[in-house]
């Protein structure tokens, strides 16, 4: 069940004293401060800094929707959205998360939204969950794959909940009440999921023939 | 294969909270207090040592499966940049923006101070012109706009004197029935400026919305006004 009932605006405005800091920055901790004055310019119509916002987060932002939606030009309209509303909205950012959970956030809610809205015209919805092939004989195209390209195929056959968590602690680096942030659940439902995740994971490449020794 | 011995702690339905930590440990976004509680964890399991590395795994390919997701198109910023231009230009444009701002300002008053005479409220209208002026001649960003210095000269205008006792409220309210905005004022005879039309509208559609607005009992004069 695609969960967007949050505002994305409004769940993210936890101190941030309270984020799960690790001891080393992060890229995007050490960015943190630039973001957040970029924000404050940008909420003072300054352009060149939206720019300079955008150029630094588009990318990141534009392939954590491209693998919820699977679908190009939709990802592109949607971090379109997702910058638009931030130059509409830059005086509400309160400075309490990272800038880019907050991207995220806005940018999660957008893609689910048209998701459901997909889903609702009576779209195709098995089309985004299921694992994308790429031969007519998927099975001896798998076959022929190394290991990581088998790992990543599998990778691209979760579930949009399971891709989504995944990307967001390995590839975008949330932090475990990052992840709760920006899901709109319970930081000990972001670390099972993670886990289910990771064993859904673990099945499929047992089916691919990957044998990991987990699950 | 499992992780053997101790793979069937691996198998359970939910994980122990050292498991559920890996995935953040591997990717380096543990608080200094969960990392060592990881670290030794691993050191005292040798299950645990293996599974790391099926999480590193994982860690290596979202990776490297994001990076070759590639970059959206330029378009993007071409048209984000659009989108931004155009709706600063509509804000300039709509008169109702302005008074919607207005409202908002006035709203954000108390009932006490909403209740001051008329000529606190003939300054609050001065205050409103110069504003209004203000945020239609302020440059909207670091970038030039094609209709900068052209808002007071396009349009159609009346020149409106407002009676005494009227609020800023129902100032403001009058502005937003007319979709009008002051755009300057007041002269030395109490006058102000008032847009009624983004367009410039035939002299018979002006002369009946100045007609009207005489009708409001909040309007003590109201003519047509030259370009």
């Amino acid at each position: 069940m695609l969960n967007i009932s949050q505002n994305p605006h409004s769940h993210l405005n936890l101190h941030v004293t309270e984020r799960d800091q690790p001891d080393e920055p992060t890229v995007e901790a050490m960015q943190a401060p630039a973001d957040e004055t970029l924000i404050g310019r940008i909420a003072r119509g300054d352009r060149l800094a939206m720019q300079v916002l955008f150029a630094r987060h588009h990318v990141r932002i534009y392939r954590f929707v491209l693998r919820l939606l699977r679908d190009e030009m939709a990802a592109e309209d949607v971090i379109g959205d997702v910058f638009l509303d931030v130059w509409r909205q830059a005086s509400r950012f309160e400075g309490r998360s990272a800038v880019s959970t907050w991207l995220i956030a806005i940018a999660r809610f957008k893609a689910l939204s048209l998701l459901r809205k997909r889903r609702d015209d009576g779209l195709d919805a098995e089309t985004a969950e299921s694992i994308e092939d790429v031969a007519d004989d998927p099975e001896r195209a798998v076959a022929k794959l190394d290991k990581g390209e088998k790992l990543r195929r599998c990778l691209a056959g979760l579930s949009y909940e399971h891709r989504e968590i995944i990307d967001l602690v390995y590839y975008h680096e949330k932090s475990v009440e990052e992840v709760a942030r920006i899901v709109g659940i319970p930081e000990n439902t972001v670390k099972t999921r993670m886990f289910y995740a990771r064993k859904k994971l673990g099945e499929l490449c047992r089916m691919a023939g990957i044998d990991r020794g987990w699950p | 294969m499992t992780l053997g011995g101790a793979a069937g702690d691996f198998d359970r339905e939910q994980p122990t909270d050292i498991e559920a930590l890996l995935p953040w440990y591997a990717a380096g976004t543990l608080r200094r207090r969960d990392r060592q509680r990881v670290e030794a964890a691993l050191r005292q399991n040798p299950e645990l040592a293996r599974h790391i590395e099926l999480v590193r795994e994982e860690l290596a390919e979202t990776i490297h499966l994001n990076e070759t997701l590639g970059a959206p198109s330029p378009a993007v910023a071409d048209r984000l940049i659009a989108a931004i231009d155009g709706e600063a230009s509509a804000r300039k444009r709509a008169p109702g923006v302005a008074a919607g701002w207005l409202t908002g300002f006035f709203a954000s008053l108390s009932p006490r101070t909403m209740a001051v005479a008329a000529s606190f409220a003939m300054l609050a209208i001065a205050l409103q012109a110069v504003m209004i002026v203000d945020i239609f001649t302020k440059p909207a960003g670091t970038l030039p706009s094609a209709e900068q210095g052209t808002e007071h000269k396009n349009g159609t205008f009346a020149m409106v004197r407002f009676a005494r006792e009227a609020s800023a409220g129902e100032i403001t309210k009058f502005l937003q029935n007319y979709q009008a905005a002051l755009v300057d004022g007041p002269t030395p005879n109490g006058l102000y400026r008032v847009r009624v039309a983004m367009t410039a509208l035939a002299k018979e559609e002006l002369a009946r919305i100045v007609a009207r607005m005489r009708q409001d009992r909040i309007v003590e004069t109201a003519e047509p006004a030259a370009k």
